[in-house]
Formats: structure tokens, sequence, C-alpha cells
């Protein structure tokens, strides 16, 4: 095979990685594609399980609607505090940036909580994911997104980490890496609208 | 401390099980007792375990294929040895619970292990050097997807000793796959070596789609993109549409069996159907995955070897993008006796049939691409004749298993079988095998022996003939698959020569391996060397570098003016002899990260299978970190000063002056 190639270090050049570095955003988009394409499967899911209750609870006896709702409030709202920390991040506001993915951070931290809270709830009174087909798809669903918020969040602390304690610059790759988790997070919100219609509101009809 | 598994879970008792086992662990420990004898340990981890080089990813699936090809080949001849000594009350020598493993292991190996790494491989090598490229778009997620289904394929080995594997028919229908009915290790195996390797099959759909989209040759138009690599993109199009499903089917069965919820089981509401669906709404555009590279292969190989332009280029194109998506509005043909009604049936019946004219049309493209031409009948174009021929009578029966009132009558019998063997064999199979005598000479510098390549191509279609036709005759005498035994006299003697013809594709396998140590041992020899890169008088980029192509693939971006562009260049006459003026080139390093974190992920698979929970963690976390310390090193990338480019395009220029100066003495 190519002989020596591998092997031989070609000193200095490293830094910005100029020509690649547009396909990793586009890359992303394509992965968020497929997510949606994963959120499609399971939404089918919950589709065909949604009334098939087996005799456990409905929708309506579970969902509390004004809790879910503070809960979206939360996640909407840091989206648009992260489309603050990327004002900042085009501004080359490091301080800015920070302070806003911190106040991003607070807020997905707290929809996870409540989300945790809710199905400790559920799980406690009777209703885990075991008792019926509308439960399996219905934690399924709202955990495979809560499970992405949870990615996000450690996503975004490993950001701020290399940012403020590796001191790493705001290069080129960096703001690409900021604008993937923007679409990341923004693309979260819009699946759990979905939910949020399609679970909630419809299910407590 | 390890979950479920005990010493038990090795079963010593069966001589079979342990002897294949014990040989496959001979083979393991000898080929590492050889690396380090030769001190190779270093070779191995810098040139190929950490390697980003398209190139060499593109070897690695294939070996991976090749040795799994052999694995699933064992289970195949087992199946066939079988059920033409079980009959009238014999038993055979399979018990049922390990011949149940067999088939399933068959049809899994074969699509996730053997056909996908092959044609994962074969687009490795070939995609970016038919499109002037450097490398891929990602080339460490590259080397990831390569290693994630590695260590799936190991997952499936492993299973052969410590557990067993599922006993559920390749696709693992339930409620049968559900903890209920199959309590045991063996659908858990079978799910996380898929998930593992299904992962890494979605990352390359993303890699190659946007490395096609974004980083071909200047002036490569889409309609002067070789078939080839349409093919791919299309396929790269399904991957990112189809996997996900996958994906989530299996994690919604691994919810069933793990937390005991109800997507697919019996009771509390779970529906058995919706996974049949899902599973097909994956595995339909799958088989499309499989066959519309080697639809691309035999594309690259009929111009080449006709030695004229393909015929229809635009038509080709068309075909392949309407195959695309029809390809994922046909998938409930699988199951037409689910009860979905005269009507809907109806609709998939005719949508499947649809699918036949865009094959049509490329099956009259090849031909007439033929027509007039003066054919070179190297192996290559063997396997695509062959290929005409057998695809075109398995397409055949396709539409008959298309009518949804006689697929009631043949369903899940052995004519169903011989269908889809005659579509996989006579397309996937002849295709991949074409495609890899055909970039091997690019790919390692050398070109294949065609002797025993020949013999492999015949041995390989008379016993396709000799082991499958008997099936189609089977299936009408109503011979259901998958069994172990049976007690009709009249379905032996058919059973007995598919054996036969099992054994001459047995014949057909051994002369591949004939074939890769006469051509490795003979490598040397002229009438082997590939000195100028162009082996066969090639029509497309890849073969205007040399061979092996430099790490870098192109010292200067090739311009692109026409379709077939580096025939248009020969036509043109060479460029002129002036050493070109090369610039800095700038390519990724190498790395660890991609290998540790996929073997990370196979201990961590190992971990989930045996609910060994404190491992499953550990390996979690430690997946993360690596990823994360990845993430932080900046240092990922070089430049390659224009003197080393200088130096290495010399010595190739030099190599090919010396032939030229033979030639001329």
């Amino acid at each position: 095979m190519s002989p020596d190639s591998m092997t031989v270090d070609h000193a200095g050049h490293g830094g910005t990685h100029d020509d690649h570095e547009p396909n990793t955003v586009f890359g992303f988009w394509l992965y968020l594609m497929t997510d949606c394409i994963l959120f499609a499967t399971i939404f089918a899911g919950f589709a065909v399980g949604r009334h098939q209750y087996a005799g456990n609870v409905t929708g309506k006896d579970i969902f509390d609607l004004k809790y879910v709702g503070a809960e979206t409030a939360l996640l909407l709202i840091s989206s648009v505090t992260y489309g603050f920390a990327m004002i900042n991040t085009y501004q080359q506001k490091m301080g800015g940036l920070l302070a806003w993915l911190g106040v991003t951070f607070l807020l997905g931290a707290g929809f996870v909580g409540m989300e945790i809270n809710e199905f400790h709830h559920l799980v406690a009174e009777g209703h885990g994911p075991d008792k019926s087909a509308f439960l399996s798809a219905f934690f399924t669903l709202v955990g495979t997104h809560g499970l992405h918020v949870t990615c996000g969040l450690v996503w975004m602390l490993v950001l701020m980490v290399q940012l403020t304690v590796l001191r790493k610059p705001l290069t080129q790759a960096y703001v690409h890496r900021l604008m993937c988790l923007s679409l990341f997070w923004h693309f979260l919100d819009i699946v759990w609208i979905c939910v949020f219609t399609l679970v909630y509101l419809m299910g407590v009809q | 401390m390890f979950g479920k598994l005990t010493l038990a879970d090795i079963p010593f008792d069966q001589p079979i099980i342990i002897g294949a086992g014990g040989f496959m662990g001979l083979v393991v420990l000898a080929v590492l007792g050889a690396i380090t004898y030769f001190k190779k340990w270093g070779y191995i981890y810098h040139e190929w375990l950490t390697s980003v080089d398209h190139k060499k990813i593109g070897a690695m699936y294939i070996m991976v294929a090749l040795v799994m090809l052999l694995r699933g080949f064992s289970d195949a001849i087992m199946m066939r040895t079988q059920q033409a000594m079980a009959h009238d009350g014999l038993p055979g020598y399979l018990p049922p619970h390990h011949y149940d493993q067999i088939f399933t292991a068959h049809g899994t190996i074969m699509i996730f292990f053997m056909a996908m790494p092959f044609m994962i491989g074969l687009m490795n090598i070939a995609v970016p050097l038919q499109i002037g490229a450097r490398d891929v778009a990602f080339p460490f997620l590259n080397s990831f997807s390569f290693w994630l289904t590695f260590v799936g394929a190991i997952l499936v080995n492993v299973s052969l000793v410590i557990g067993e594997f599922g006993q559920t028919g390749w696709l693992a229908y339930p409620p049968l796959s559900e903890l209920k009915f199959s309590p045991g290790v063996g659908v858990d195996y079978y799910i996380w070596s898929l998930q593992l390797t299904g992962l890494g099959t979605l990352l390359t759909g993303i890699n190659f789609f946007v490395t096609i989209v974004k980083m071909r040759a200047p002036g490569m138009t889409w309609m002067r993109m070789p078939i080839f690599t349409w093919t791919i993109f299309c396929t790269a199009i399904l991957i990112m549409a189809a996997f996900p499903i996958l994906t989530v089917t299996f994690g919604m069965l691994s919810l069933d069996r793990y937390l005991g919820m109800h997507f697919f089981t019996n009771e509390l509401g779970g529906n058995q159907m919706m996974y049949v669906n899902l599973i097909w709404a994956w595995g339909h555009p799958e088989v499309y995955i499989l066959i519309l590279p080697a639809f691309g292969v035999f594309s690259e190989v009929t111009p080449t070897f006709s030695q004229k332009r393909l015929f229809g280029y635009k038509a080709m194109v068309l075909a392949t993008v309407a195959i695309t998506f029809l390809s994922f509005v046909v998938w409930l043909h699988h199951f037409f006796t689910m009860g979905a009604g005269a009507n809907v049936n109806a609709f998939f019946g005719i949508t499947t049939m649809l699918i036949s004219i865009p094959t049509g049309v490329k099956i009259f493209n090849w031909l007439f691409t033929m027509y007039k031409g003066r054919i070179q009948f190297t192996s290559m174009m063997w396997w695509t004749v062959g290929f005409m021929i057998t695809f075109v009578i398995g397409g055949m029966t396709g539409v008959m298993l298309a009518i949804p009132g006689s697929d009631w009558v043949l369903h899940n019998s052995l004519f169903l079988i011989a269908h889809f063997h005659n579509v996989i064999i006579g397309g996937v199979l002849f295709g991949y095998m074409a495609g890899l005598t055909y970039w091997f000479p690019k790919a390692f510098g050398f070109k294949l022996n065609e002797k025993w390549g020949n013999a492999s191509f015949w041995f390989w279609l008379v016993g396709f003939y000799v082991a499958f036709m008997p099936l189609y005759a089977l299936g009408f005498m109503g011979m259901t698959r998958r069994m172990n035994h049976y007690d009709n006299p009249d379905w032996t003697p058919y059973l007995q020569v598919a054996a036969l013809g099992a054994l001459l594709v047995l014949c057909g396998i051994l002369s591949t391996v004939i074939q890769l140590v006469v051509s490795i041992r003979n490598r040397n020899l002229p009438e082997y060397q590939d000195v100028t890169g162009d082996p066969w008088n090639g029509r497309t980029l890849e073969w205007s570098t040399s061979s092996p192509p430099p790490f870098y693939n192109f010292a200067i971006i090739p311009e692109v003016h026409e379709l077939d562009a580096f025939n248009e260049v020969k036509k043109r006459g060479h460029e002129a002899r002036a050493v070109p003026t090369y610039s800095d080139i700038h390519m990724p390093r190498n790395t660890p990260a991609g290998f540790a974190m996929a073997l990370l992920a196979g201990v961590m698979g190992f971990a989930l299978i045996w609910h060994i929970w404190w491992l499953v963690a550990l390996m979690f976390v430690s997946i993360i970190g690596t990823f994360i310390v990845r993430s932080c090193n900046d240092d990922i990338d070089y430049y390659v000063p224009a003197e080393e480019v200088a130096r290495i395009e010399g010595l190739h220029r030099a190599r090919v002056a010396s032939l030229e100066m033979t030639h001329v003495a």
C-alpha cells in the first residue's frame, strides 16, 4: 500500500480545517433528517398503540396539561435563548455566548427534570411502561425525546468546558459545532411540538 | 458479577459447535501469533487500525465480507445436507434447536455481514476516486463505521460459542422473538450485533451522501457522474431513509424484552403486525440498497469490456432514481396474507410490478451497450452476462409473487426461497464479485488471476441453478421453508440435487480463495502488475491515478468536461509530459478513536446481551468519554508538502516510463 505515507509526520500547518468544515453542518443536517425518520417511526408506533389501554389508564387520566404546558414553555424559551447565544457567537462575544448557553442549559435541565418527575410519578402510581401498549408507546416516544435533550445538554456542557476551562478560541470549527448544536436544539423543539400536540393535547380529548 | 453468563452457557456437549468454534479460535490465534512473530503490530496499528484512508477501510470491509461469506456458506451447506438427509422419519444430524440457529444466522450473516460490508467496501474504494476527491467527507466517521460493522460481526461469531444465536429466522418476527417464547440470549445477540452494524451503515450513508454532493471534482455535474457513483448516491439516500426505521424497530423489540413493554406482545395491546410492517419498511429498501450498487458495477464493467460508451446513460440514471423511489412503496408485498384487504394488496402488487419496468430498462441498456461492442470476455464480463440471464429469471418469479393471488399459494414456501436467492446470488453476489475483480488492481496494484476467476464464475453459475431450480419445484409441491425434517418422500430427490448444487457453489468459493492466494503469490509477475493504473482501459477517473493510488488519491484534482472523463482525456492524447507544479495537500490525520469507540461499543453490546449492567454503564461512559476527548483534539489534519507530492508522483512516473521502455525494447 502507499509506502511510508502514514508514518511520515508532516510538520506544521495545523489549525483550520477550512475545506472540510462546511460539510460538517450539511452532514449534521442530514443526520437530523435521519433522526426525523427515527422519530416518525416512533410516532407511527404511538399512533398504533395510542388507544390500546389494556384496562389501564388513558391519556385523560394521567396528563396534566398545565404541568406539561410549563414544561413546554421551558423548552421553547430555551430555543430563544440559544438563538441569543448564536448571535453572540457570530459577533465573537465569548461572554455573551457563555451566559446564554448557561441559561439555555438551565432551561433544558429544567425540562428534563420535569419530565423525569412526571415519569417517576406515573411509575410510582402503577402506570409504568409495562402496563399497556399505550403506556409503552407513551414512555418510549416522550423518553426518546428526553434522551435527545439530555444528549444536547451534555454536548452543551462539553462545549462550555472546552471554551472556558480548555480556553479554546472561537475558531470556525467551534462556530460550526455551535451551529450544529443549534440545529439540534431547534429540531428537538419541533419534535416536542409534535409530541405535545399528538400525545398530550389529543390524548386528553 | 457476570449477569446471566455462566460456564454452562458454553455448549461443550455439542461437538459441531465446539468444533467450529475451536477451529475459528485457532485461526484467530494463528493470525495473532503470526502478527506477533513477524513483529507487525506497529504496522497493523498505524496502517490499518487507525487508518482513515477510504481505500484501506474499503479493503478491510471486503475482508470482513469474504470471511463472513465463508461463515454464512457453512450454514448454507449444513442446511442443504440436513434437508437431504432428514427424510422419512430420519432426524438428520442437526437437532432443531441448532438447525433453527443455523438458518437464522445464515440470513443475518449473508445480508448484514457479507453483502453490506462487501457493498460498502466497494463504494469506499471506488467512489472518492470516481469523483476525483481526496477522501470522503468525514474520514474519522468512516473509520468508526467500519469498526462498528466489525464488532457486530465479532458478536455474531461469539454467539456460536458463548450462548446461542436467535432461532427466529433472519428478521426475528415477534411474538416468537419476544421474551416469553425466546427466553435465551439468542435474540439479544441478534439485536445488538445488528444495532451496532446498523449504526455504522447509517453513518456511512450520511458520509457518502455528503461526499458525493459536496466533493465532486470541478466540472463534474450531476449528469457527468459515473453510474456507479449514481447508484451509490441513491443507495446512500435509501440507507438514510431506511436504517432509522430498523433502529427503532429493534429498539422497540429490545424494550419489550428488557423492560417488559408491549409493542409487539400478544398481551396488553401489543401488535405483532406493527413489527412486520416496520421491519419491511426497512427491509424492502434494503433489497435495493444491495442491488443498486451491483447494477452500478455492471454499468461500469459492461462499457469497459465492450469498449464503447454506456448505452442510455440518462435512462440508466432515471431508472436508478425511479427504483429508489418505488422501493419505498412496495413493502406490504412481503405479507400479502396479513389481511389488509383486496384493494391494499392490489396497490402493493401493482407498485411491485412497476419496479420491473426501470429494471428492464437497465437490462436493455446493458445489452445495447454490448451490441456491436468489441467484447472482451474477462471474468467480470462473464459475471455480468451470467447476471443478466439469471436476474431476469429471478425477476420474473418475483413478478409472479407480486400477484397477491399466487402469493397466497406460494408464500413461505421454497418457491420464495428460490426467488430471492435467484436475485440475490444472480444479482448482488455476481455484481460484487465482478466489482471485486474490477477494482482489485486499483486497490492493491496487481490483477487477480483470470483462470480461477472464471472457474469461480462457472461453479457459482451452475451451482446456483442446480441448487435452486429444484427449490422452485419443491415450492409448487408444497414444501415450506425452514423445515428441520419432513415425511414426504417425493421431496427427497429434489433436495439431494439441491445439496449437490451447494457443493458446486462450495467449489466456486474455493476457486475464489485459490484465486486470491495465487494472485497474491504472483503479484510481482509482469502479467499481474498494474503499473499504469489503468489495467482495463477504463473510462472513469479512478483509472487516471496510480494503482494503488497515493494516499491523497490525486496530486492535482482533475477537471471534468464530459461524461467518462478519463476516456476523453485519453482520446485527446496524453497530457503534456512536463512535470506539473504541485501544491500542498490537506489531509486528515489517522486516529485510534474510531477503533476504540467501536471496540467499547462491542463490549457494551456483549454486556447488554448478558445483562452485565455495571459493564454496560462503564462502557457507555467510556464511549462518551473517548468521543469528548477526541473532540478536544484540534490537531486532526495536516498538509502534505508539495515536495513530498512531487517525490511520490515522480516515483510513479519513473515506473510507468520504465515499463514503456521495456515495451519498446
